[in-house]
C-alpha cells in the first residue's frame, strides 16, 4: 500500500469506525467546506454508503449563500440526518477576545449548547495539523470537559491505533479523522474521488476562497484556479498560508490558541 | 504518489531540536511568507536573539519558556524527498507526548548537544524509540558553532554516540555535525573544511522507506465492530496482516469456530480482495456469532491463545510498574483485565543493559510477565506487528505498552477445544458414596507442585506408604514413570509439557473416580495447567499442595543432576533457570521443605490428607 492517499484514507476510516464503536451517541460537524465534505465521504466508505449518525452545522446565520445552497442540495441527495445548530449572539462570547475571534467563538458556544442538549459522547471534526500550528498539536481523540475546554498541556498518550476514548463525566471526545491530511492531500483526494465541493473554492474574476468561514470574517485570495487540477498546481507552489484569509487567526499572537483552549474547533 | 517518510525528532531537552527544525525549514526556503518577520517579532518581544524554534513552538507557553511541550508535525519537501518531521518534546516529564509523536514512524533524527554529549536522557530516548519500532537513526551533533567546529570534539562525540546506539542494535545511517544557529551543514557545507560527510538534509534523504504492511503473511483481522441491518450482520475490521477474498475460510479466536467469507462489502464499489492495512467489511456464509475483540485468522497459521506472556514494556504511569498491579490490556481490538505477574528486569539506561529490579520506574523500560484471567489471541511481536504489541490502560488512560514474547508459554488452542464433538457421557452404576463406604475414605487428588528438587517425589511416596498402611487405596503418579509409558510420545516443548500435565490431570481424575487417593508429583509450573487439572477433577476432592523451597536450596540438592545440566545449557527451558515457576496463589496446603525437616513435612502432609479424606 505505497500510495499516500490510500494510506490516509484507511487511517481515517479506521478512526471513524473506532469512534462509532466506542463513543455513543456520535455526531459529526459538517461545516460544508472541502475538509468536512471529505470526512463525510470517508464516513460513507466506512459504512457502505450510509452515514449512521447526525451531521451538524453550527449555524451563525453568516455563512455564504452558496454554502447554504450546497447544504440543502446534499442533505437531500445523501439522505443525511441533519441538525441545524443555531449559535448564540456575539454578546454571549468572552469579551476579552479580539473582535473577529469573538465572532468565531459563537460556534464554540453553539457546540457546547448542542452537546449539553443532545448528550453526544463523541463529535467528529475535520481539522488538520497543517492548517494551523495550534491544531498541529491535537490528538486523534481529544477528551473534553463539560465546558468543551482543551487541556493542551495534559493530552493523553495515543499510539498503535489505541486511543483514549474516556472523557470526564459530562464531557465528550473530539475525534479528528483528517488530522494527518494536508491541504494538498485533500484536494488530490477530492479530485480522485470526485467529491462535490462548494463553487466558492474556484476562481471568479481572479479571486477564490481557499478556506471557508463566516462571510463577515473570511476573505478571498488572488487566484486564477478554476479547476481542481489548477487548484492543486497552485498549492504545489504557493508560500501563502491556507488560513491567511481568516481574520480571526491574526489579531494577536495567541488569538487562535485562546479560541481553541476554550473549545473552538 | 510515494508516501512521505515520517521521521521522529528526538533528544534531550534544550539540545536544540525545534531550533534545528525551524532553521532547516528556513534553509530549504519552506517557511510561509512573512513567517521569518513574525519569528523576529516574537523573539524581539521576549528580548532573545532570533529563536528559530518559534517557527514550530506554537503555544504561547512554549515560546515564553522556549521549550516544546507537545508533539507537532511538519512537512519538509527537500530537493529529493518529502519528509514529515515529528517534533517531540525532550523533557522527561513529557515522555508520553514523545511516545504519541514517535509511534508509527520507523526513523528518527536524534539531536545531541555537541558540548554535553549523549546524556542519560538521550540514551533513554533512543532505547524507547527502538521499543516503539524505530530502527533507523540519523544523529545531528548540534551547536557545533559553540565549539568553533572543532573536528576532535566532533569525533569524540561521534564515537561516544555510535557506541551507545550500537548497544541498542539500531542502524545508524549517519552522524553529522550541525549548527542550528548559523545553519551550518543543514543544507549547505559547514565552515569546517575537514567535514567530508553528508549534510543533514542529505542524510535524511537517504533514510530507507517505511516497510509496507505484510500482505503475504497469515491472515490477522481484529474485529472492530459488527453492523446489523435487518438480519444481515456485517463484520468490520482493519486487516493487520494477509489478504482476504470471498470464499476464504477463517478461524475465529478465541471461540475456535470456522467460517467462510460470503462477500466483501464496500462503497461505492465492493472490492475483489482486501489487503493488509485496509478496512474490510464482510459477511459470513455460516451463522457464526462474532463480536468486537475477536480475531479472524488463517486456519492453517492462527494466532496463539494464551492468558500469560512476557513483554518488553515502556511505562508512563505516575507510580512504578510493580507485580500485582491490574490494568486493561488492549491487543488489537481485545480489551481484557490483566495483572502484572512478575517484573523480569528493568533497563539500566546508563549501561543500556538489563538490571534486576522489583519494579519499573516512571518513563522506564523493562521486561515483565503479564497474566490475564482468560486466554487471549495474540502473536509474538516478531511474527505480526499489529497483534504482537499492546497498550496498558488505567481508568481509560493509556499508561504503557509493549511488545509480546509468548514463546515461553504453551499455545492453549488444543487444550481448550475437544477434537470430537459427538460425545455423550455414560453414567456408572456405582456411586461415589458406595465406593467411599467400602474403601473407608474418599477418592481424591493430592496434587503436589514445586520446583525440581523441592521434595515432591519423596513426600508423595511417603504419603502413599502411610495411607496404604492405614488400609487406604492410594497410588502415586510420578513424572518420570509416566513419561516411560502413557506420555512416551511427548517431549519438553511448552506444548508437550502442557499436554503431559493435562493427561496426568485426566488420569488422576479417573483414579479418584475409582475410589483411590491419587497423588501426583509434577513440577506443574503454570497456574493454567494446575487450574485445568482441578477442572478435570470436577466434583472430586482436589488438593493443591505447594511443596515450597527456595531455588538455591533445590539447586544445591539437585537429586537428578538436572540443575547442573541446565546451568551448562545442556537442557533448555528448565523451570527456575530459563523457564518460570508460577507460585500457587491459593494452595490448599503449603509444605515448607526449606525450613522444616523431612519427617515433619511428611507428618504435616499425611495428617492433612487423612483429615480431609476420611469417609
Amino acid at each position: 500500500m505505497p500510495d499516500q492517499l490510500q494510506h490516509l484514507e484507511q487511517h481515517s476510516i479506521h478512526l471513524i469506525r473506532e469512534s462509532y464503536a466506542r463513543l455513543k451517541p456520535l455526531a459529526m460537524l459538517w461545516s460544508l467546506g472541502k475538509d468536512s465534505n471529505t470526512m463525510l465521504w470517508l464516513t460513507r466508505k466506512a459504512f457502505q454508503g450510509r452515514v449512521p449518525f447526525p451531521v451538524i452545522l453550527l449555524d451563525t446565520g453568516n455563512e455564504f449563500a452558496e454554502v447554504y445552497a450546497f447544504r440543502d442540495r446534499y442533505v437531500r441527495e445523501w439522505d443525511l440526518d441533519y441538525i441545524n445548530a443555531p449559535c448564540p449572539p456575539v454578546e454571549a462570547t468572552d469579551p476579552a477576545l479580539p473582535p473577529n475571534a469573538r465572532a468565531a467563538a459563537r460556534k464554540t458556544l453553539g457546540l457546547a449548547q448542542l452537546i449539553a442538549q443532545r448528550g453526544f459522547a463523541g463529535v467528529l471534526l475535520g481539522i488538520r495539523r497543517d492548517e494551523q500550528a495550534i491544531r498541529a498539536k491535537e490528538r486523534a481523540m481529544s477528551p473534553r470537559d463539560t465546558q468543551g475546554a482543551w487541556h493542551v498541556r495534559d493530552q493523553p498518550t495515543e499510539l498503535w491505533g489505541h486511543y483514549t476514548s474516556a472523557a470526564p463525566v459530562g464531557g465528550h471526545v473530539r475525534v479528528h479523522p483528517l488530522l494527518e491530511w494536508t491541504e494538498l492531500d485533500i484536494w488530490r483526494y477530492v479530485e480522485r474521488e470526485a467529491i462535490p465541493v462548494c463553487e466558492l473554492y474556484f476562481a471568479r474574476n481572479g479571486r477564490r476562497y481557499r478556506s471557508l468561514g463566516e462571510a463577515d470574517i473570511t476573505f478571498p485570495v488572488t487566484s486564477n484556479a478554476t479547476t481542481l487540477a489548477e487548484i492543486i498546481s497552485e498549492l504545489e507552489t504557493t508560500r501563502d498560508e491556507e488560513r491567511a484569509g481568516r481574520a480571526m487567526d491574526h489579531e494577536r499572537e495567541d488569538a487562535f490558541e485562546r479560541l481553541r483552549a476554550a473549545g473552538y474547533m | 504518489m510515494a508516501r512521505p517518510l515520517a521521521v521522529c525528532l528526538a533528544g534531550h531537552v534544550d539540545h536544540g531540536k525545534s531550533s534545528l527544525l525551524g532553521r532547516l525549514l528556513h534553509e530549504l526556503d519552506l517557511l510561509p511568507e512573512g513567517k521569518v518577520a513574525r519569528i523576529e517579532a516574537a523573539s524581539a518581544r521576549r528580548g532573545v536573539p532570533l529563536e528559530w524554534s518559534f517557527a514550530l513552538d506554537a503555544l504561547q507557553l512554549e515560546r515564553d519558556q522556549a521549550v516544546t511541550l507537545d508533539t507537532t508535525r511538519v512537512h519538509v519537501r527537500t530537493p529529493r524527498r518529502e519528509l514529515i518531521i515529528i517534533d517531540c518534546p525532550g523533557h522527561r516529564e513529557l515522555v508520553r507526548n514523545l511516545v504519541t509523536g514517535a509511534a508509527g514512524t520507523t526513523a528518527a533524527l536524534l539531536v545531541v548537544d555537541a558540548q554535553s554529549g549523549a546524556e542519560a536522557q538521550t540514551r533513554a530516548h533512543a532505547a524507547l524509540l527502538r521499543l516503539l519500532g524505530i530502527h533507523n537513526f540519523v544523529v545531528a551533533v548540534n551547536k557545533m558553532d559553540a565549539l568553533q567546529w572543532s573536528e576532535s570534539e566532533f569525533t569524540a562525540r561521534r564515537d561516544e554516540i555510535a557506541g551507545a546506539l550500537g548497544l541498542l542494535g539500531v542502524v545508524v545511517h549517519a552522524i553529522v555535525p550541525t549548527s542550528a544557529r548559523d545553519g551550518g551543514n543543514l543544507v549547505n557545507a559547514p565552515p569546517a573544511p575537514w567535514w567530508q560527510g553528508p549534510s543533514l538534509v542529505n542524510a535524511l534523504e537517504s533514510l530507507p522507506a517505511e516497510i509496507a504492511m505484510v500482505n503475504d503473511g497469515p491472515l490477522r483481522l481484529p474485529v472492530q465492530d459488527v453492523y446489523r441491518t435487518g438480519t444481515r450482520r456485517v463484520v468490520a475490521g482493519r486487516l493487520a496482516q494477509g489478504t482476504l477474498r470471498a470464499g476464504d475460510e477463517v478461524l475465529v479466536l478465541p471461540s475456535g469456530e470456522r467460517a467462510h467469507i460470503a462477500e466483501l462489502a464496500g462503497w461505492p464499489q465492493p472490492p475483489d480482495a482486501v489487503e493488509a492495512g485496509v478496512n474490510a467489511a464482510l459477511t459470513f456464509v455460516e451463522p457464526v456469532i462474532v463480536a468486537r475483540g475477536d480475531l479472524l485468522c488463517a486456519p492453517d497459521a492462527p494466532a496463539r491463545l494464551t492468558p500469560v506472556f512476557d513483554a518488553d514494556v515502556f511505562w508512563l504511569g505516575r507510580d512504578p510498574l510493580a507485580p500485582g498491579q491490574r490494568f486493561e490490556l488492549r491487543v488489537g481490538t481485545q480489551a481484557v483485565p490483566v495483572r502484572v505477574a512478575a517484573v523480569i528486569h528493568a533497563l539500566d539506561v546508563d549501561r543500556l543493559a538489563p538490571a534486576s529490579a522489583h519494579d519499573i520506574a516512571t518513563n522506564g523500560l523493562g521486561r515483565v510477565t503479564l497474566r490475564c484471567d482468560v486466554p487471549i489471541a495474540l502473536d509474538d511481536a516478531a511474527e505480526c506487528k499489529e497483534t504482537g504489541r499492546f497498550v496498558l490502560a488505567d481508568a481509560g488512560v493509556i499508561v504503557g505498552g509493549g511488545l509480546i514474547d509468548a514463546s515461553r508459554y504453551p499455545d492453549q488452542r488444543h487444550a481448550l477445544w475437544p477434537k470430537s464433538r459427538n460425545l455423550v457421557a455414560v453414567d456408572h452404576h456405582i456411586s461415589a458414596s458406595e465406593r467411599r463406604t467400602r474403601g473407608g475414605h474418599m477418592g481424591a487428588i493430592v496434587w503436589l507442585t514445586g520446583l525440581s528438587g523441592s521434595g515432591k517425589s519423596t513426600l508423595a511416596m511417603a504419603l502413599e506408604r502411610a495411607l496404604f498402611d492405614r488400609g487406604w487405596g492410594a497410588y502415586t503418579i510420578d513424572g518420570d514413570n509416566v513419561r516411560r509409558g502413557l506420555n512416551a510420545d511427548l517431549g519438553f516443548s511448552p506444548e508437550d509439557r502442557q499436554e503431559n500435565i493435562r493427561r496426568v490431570g485426566e488420569v488422576a481424575a479417573l483414579f479418584a473416580d475409582a475410589g483411590l487417593v491419587c497423588i501426583t508429583a509434577f513440577i506443574s509450573p503454570f497456574d493454567d495447567d494446575r487450574a485445568r487439572a482441578r477442572a478435570a477433577a470436577g466434583r472430586r476432592p482436589f488438593f493443591e499442595i505447594y511443596v515450597k523451597s527456595e531455588l538455591a536450596t533445590c539447586e544445591a540438592r539437585d537429586p537428578k543432576g538436572l540443575y547442573g545440566k541446565a546451568r551448562r545449557g545442556e537442557i533448555k527451558g528448565f523451570t527456575g533457570i530459563d523457564s518460570p515457576y508460577e507460585e500457587p496463589t491459593a494452595p490448599d496446603l503449603v509444605v515448607d521443605t526449606q525450613n522444616h525437616g523431612e519427617a515433619a513435612c511428611i507428618a504435616q502432609l499425611v495428617d492433612f490428607v487423612a483429615e480431609r479424606c476420611r469417609a
